[in-house]
């Protein structure tokens, strides 16, 4: 019995434990979203991440504890990106097409994203610390982390606050989009993509593969429009909340 | 599939080498997409294998963001404090930001996909 117990507490923090913690987890989130008719509520990236906490919680667990594990997985997150590569390539055509179109949406997205986001947090009595880490949000999150650092907020809220946005933007998003008439596939993926990143894009790859190309772009582009423009905006925003 | 493996990681190494000695605004891994998209422009098609291994890693792109999203519980009482505003600030602004893009793109590239017959 104390062998078994013993070898518990040796497994139970152990890489291996949270990895498969992390695999396990996910396979579960999705089976019951699968099983519930792929109900939006039951997004598997919030139900994974409710379970793992759930059992770092009841565990006592630290979260570097459990990254030791998980960071086998966050790693793959790079690659990823990378392989997007490969549906934008196919998706070059439309794409190409559509290049002014999708300049215009993409800053006009990116600096609602921005605006809106600052204006109602504002208007609830956010702190301008609060204010400066929800800014990026909707930007893929090593950059938001960047930009938070550089407007005086802190980077690993804005972490979290670019996950939140990327599962409420894939649990969301296309109930919305089919409210507003948007059907064309193009657009639908860009509007994901530039509201909520990789999550959002990662939703969009399993419904249709011109949305998910599209989506993955407006990702990378948001990316670069958002660093480069809220920066420079910034002092104005904090200028006008002020006065 | 190897062979293909090895090219998105040194893609995204380039990425990462260039965006951190150049002090670029974009991560990456994002720098290494477009070198993966410029070597596909190069070659012309997509070649099997690389089409296999980048499907099986976008496949299950949802999975890769649940370590980051743990990190939630580093932030418990700052969520706690500042819920309301946070949380509403993220709904409303998700929403009106896919409204307005999505809106807006399907407006104006409504030319480009008729005249084609797609989208």
């Amino acid at each position: 019995m104390d062998s078994l117990q013993d070898t518990w507490v040796y497994l139970s923090a152990s890489p291996l434990f949270h990895l498969t913690l992390t695999l396990v987890a996910f396979q579960a989130a999705s089976l019951l979203f699968e099983r519930m008719g792929r109900n939006p509520l039951l997004n598997p990236v919030l139900g994974a991440v409710l379970i793992v906490v759930a059992v770092l919680v009841l565990t006592g667990t630290d979260y570097g504890t459990y990254f030791e594990g998980a960071q086998f997985v966050h790693f793959l997150l790079g690659p990823a990106t990378v392989a997007l590569a490969v549906p934008l390539y196919r998706q070059w055509h439309r794409v190409r097409r559509s290049a002014l179109a999708i300049a215009v949406s993409l800053v006009a997205g990116s600096l609602t994203a921005i605006l809106s986001a600052v204006c109602v947090a504002w208007l609830l009595g956010g702190s301008e610390a609060v204010l400066a880490s929800l800014a990026p949000k909707s930007v893929t999150a090593p950059v938001a982390m960047g930009i938070a650092e550089k407007l005086g907020g802190l980077p690993s809220l804005t972490a979290v606050l670019v996950i939140v946005t990327g599962i409420l933007g894939a649990m969301l998003g296309p109930k919305l989009l089919d409210m507003t008439g948007v059907v064309d596939w193009r657009a639908r993926g860009l509007a994901i993509g530039t509201a909520s990143h990789g999550i959002g894009t990662a939703r969009a790859l399993q419904v249709n593969e011109t949305a998910g190309a599209f989506s993955g772009l407006a990702m990378g582009l948001n990316a670069l429009a958002t660093a480069l423009l809220l920066p420079l905006i910034w002092g104005g925003i904090v200028w006008f909340l002020r006065s | 599939m190897l062979g293909y493996l090895t090219l998105i990681l040194v893609c995204q190494l380039a990425g990462e080498f260039i965006t951190g000695a150049m002090a670029l605004p974009v991560p990456g891994p994002v720098l290494g997409m477009v070198f993966l998209f410029v070597f596909l422009m190069l070659r012309g098609h997509v070649p099997d294998g690389l089409d296999q291994t980048a499907d099986g890693l976008l496949r299950s792109m949802s999975l890769l963001f649940v370590p980051a999203g743990t990190g939630v519980i580093l932030h418990f009482q700052l969520l706690g404090e500042a819920l309301l505003p946070l949380g509403l600030a993220l709904v409303v602004s998700t929403l009106v930001t896919i409204a307005v893009t999505g809106l807006l793109m399907q407006w104006l590239g409504k030319g480009e996909s008729a005249e084609n017959g797609d989208g």
